[in-house]
């Protein structure tokens, strides 16, 4: 029988770990794209636009992720295409991801004074341009903190792609655990290494709040 | 393997035309209820044990040794920073080889309990420190004892302070106990993988879960904002 070594056993996890810092970043970079579209049809003002962005967030937030996942792999196969975990398991991150970023800017958007608004929109200002120039650049100071907070919570939600099959930290570990039978060993250092890529996060948020208040 | 392929491509051709067959979860309908209950009860009895070990913890870190807070803070950051499903993994499948056995259901009720109760530390905690400090003093000369001080002007302040944050805490752990199924604890997710085993209408089984646990969020959401209501209305 193969034997594992403490070694071996954790430059196994490290190498899955690759996946799971990719995924997250594909799924906090695209859900941050589509959550910035979806955050300017939900300040649009217009009522359509922002019944289906709340819609969308309530349904989002409102699910486990773990449904979702389910939801995007078996939901579209239905139209006949291949799914792979690696698909579904970004697609679903995505949306979820926008969902909670939208709700957080949206916070940030809001708390922008009603007098910028009407101030660019009395210099004649496109509803693009007023975002572009007046609110986004004052929001985003604001967003940066929770922003960095929740990417936090997009990398522990790459934990449920193993789930569907997705080989990533956790899949390693649970794969490690089959072959070793260490399961407290194995755990133990998956839970460490997410601890690892968590915590700066965390704590820079954290930091970052701070001095952001101080600012104010 | 190109037979295959083709074979699969043309099936795809068919079903895109699939229509949903929500009937067939129709005979199966006990089974989700059954889920459905024990995702409610679950959340529900780890709400209050989560909420005493977070009120516990925040109490120990803010008034307690600072050996006591160091453990605390220890334990808030090592939950908050991993993911619930390897909390889960670690107490169920790693704590047996420690020599403690657990139930799927005591382990799913423990992570659930441990991991709330991490989150809620650090919620009221933040709701201790917003007391005046003048209140903690009044206090203390009207006589009061020590818990006396704490149950009836710092907690009872915090609380009606953090009630909205914990509120959506609770509603986010309910929605991140679908992944206790993973330790085939019987809670609505497992109850429509079984299901979906059975009849192989995944979408079907897996979008109705879904809604379910839609409808259980927006329930609980009003729920607690209708007790917060009851519970603090005096003196607000």
């Amino acid at each position: 029988m193969l034997q594992f070594s403490f070694w071996d056993i954790l430059s196994n996890l490290l190498i899955a770990t690759q996946w799971t810092i990719i995924l997250s970043l594909i799924a906090f970079v695209c859900g941050g794209i589509v959550g910035l579209v979806l955050l300017f049809m939900r300040v649009s003002g217009i009522k359509p636009l922002e019944w289906f962005t709340k819609g969308y967030i309530e349904f989002f937030q409102g699910t486990p992720l773990l449904m979702q996942l389910f939801l995007f792999f078996f939901g579209i196969a239905l139209f006949g295409i291949e799914v792979s975990p690696w698909m579904a398991a970004t697609l679903a991150l995505t949306f979820w991801t926008s969902a909670f970023l939208t709700e957080i800017w949206r916070g940030c958007v809001e708390s922008i004074a009603k007098g910028q608004w009407e101030a660019s929109t009395s210099l004649a200002m496109t509803y693009i341009e007023q975002m572009r120039y007046v609110i986004l650049p004052q929001a985003s100071r604001i967003a940066v903190a929770p922003t960095v907070g929740f990417s936090v919570q997009v990398i522990k939600g790459t934990a449920l792609a193993s789930i569907i099959g997705f080989v990533e930290l956790t899949k390693a570990g649970t794969m490690l655990n089959n072959a070793t039978f260490k399961p407290f060993l194995v755990y133990s250092l998956v839970a460490l290494i997410y601890f690892c890529l968590c915590y700066p996060l965390s704590w820079g948020a954290k930091k970052l709040e701070g001095r952001l208040n101080v600012a104010r | 393997m190109g037979e295959v392929k083709k074979d699969q491509r043309k099936r795809g051709k068919t079903n895109m035309t699939y229509k949903l067959q929500f009937a067939e979860l129709l005979p199966y309908w006990d089974v989700l209820l059954q889920g459905l209950i024990f995702t409610i009860v679950l959340t529900l009895v780890s709400t209050f044990t989560g909420i005493a070990v977070g009120t516990a913890g925040a109490s120990l870190r803010t008034f307690g040794p600072a050996w006591a807070g160091a453990i605390v803070t220890a334990y808030v950051e090592l939950i908050r920073n991993t993911p619930f499903i390897v909390q889960l993994f670690f107490i169920f499948f790693g704590l047996p080889a420690a020599g403690v056995m657990l139930s799927e259901t005591t382990a799913a009720f423990l992570a659930m309990t441990i991991n709330l109760g991490a989150y809620s530390t650090e919620i009221i905690r933040a709701g201790i420190q917003a007391v005046p400090k003048g209140h903690i003093e009044a206090g203390v000369s009207l006589a009061m004892t020590k818990w006396e001080v704490l149950r009836h002007i710092i907690l009872n302040q915090a609380f009606r302070k953090i009630y909205p944050a914990l509120s959506s805490q609770i509603i986010i752990v309910m929605l991140g106990s679908a992944v206790v199924s993973q330790v085939s604890a019987q809670d609505l997710t497992y109850a429509a993988n079984f299901v979906a085993s059975r009849n192989f209408r995944n979408f079907e089984v897996y979008l109705l879960a879904a809604l379910a646990y839609l409808i259980l969020a927006m329930l609980a959401r009003s729920l607690l904002r209708g007790l917060g209501r009851i519970l603090f209305k005096a003196a607000n």
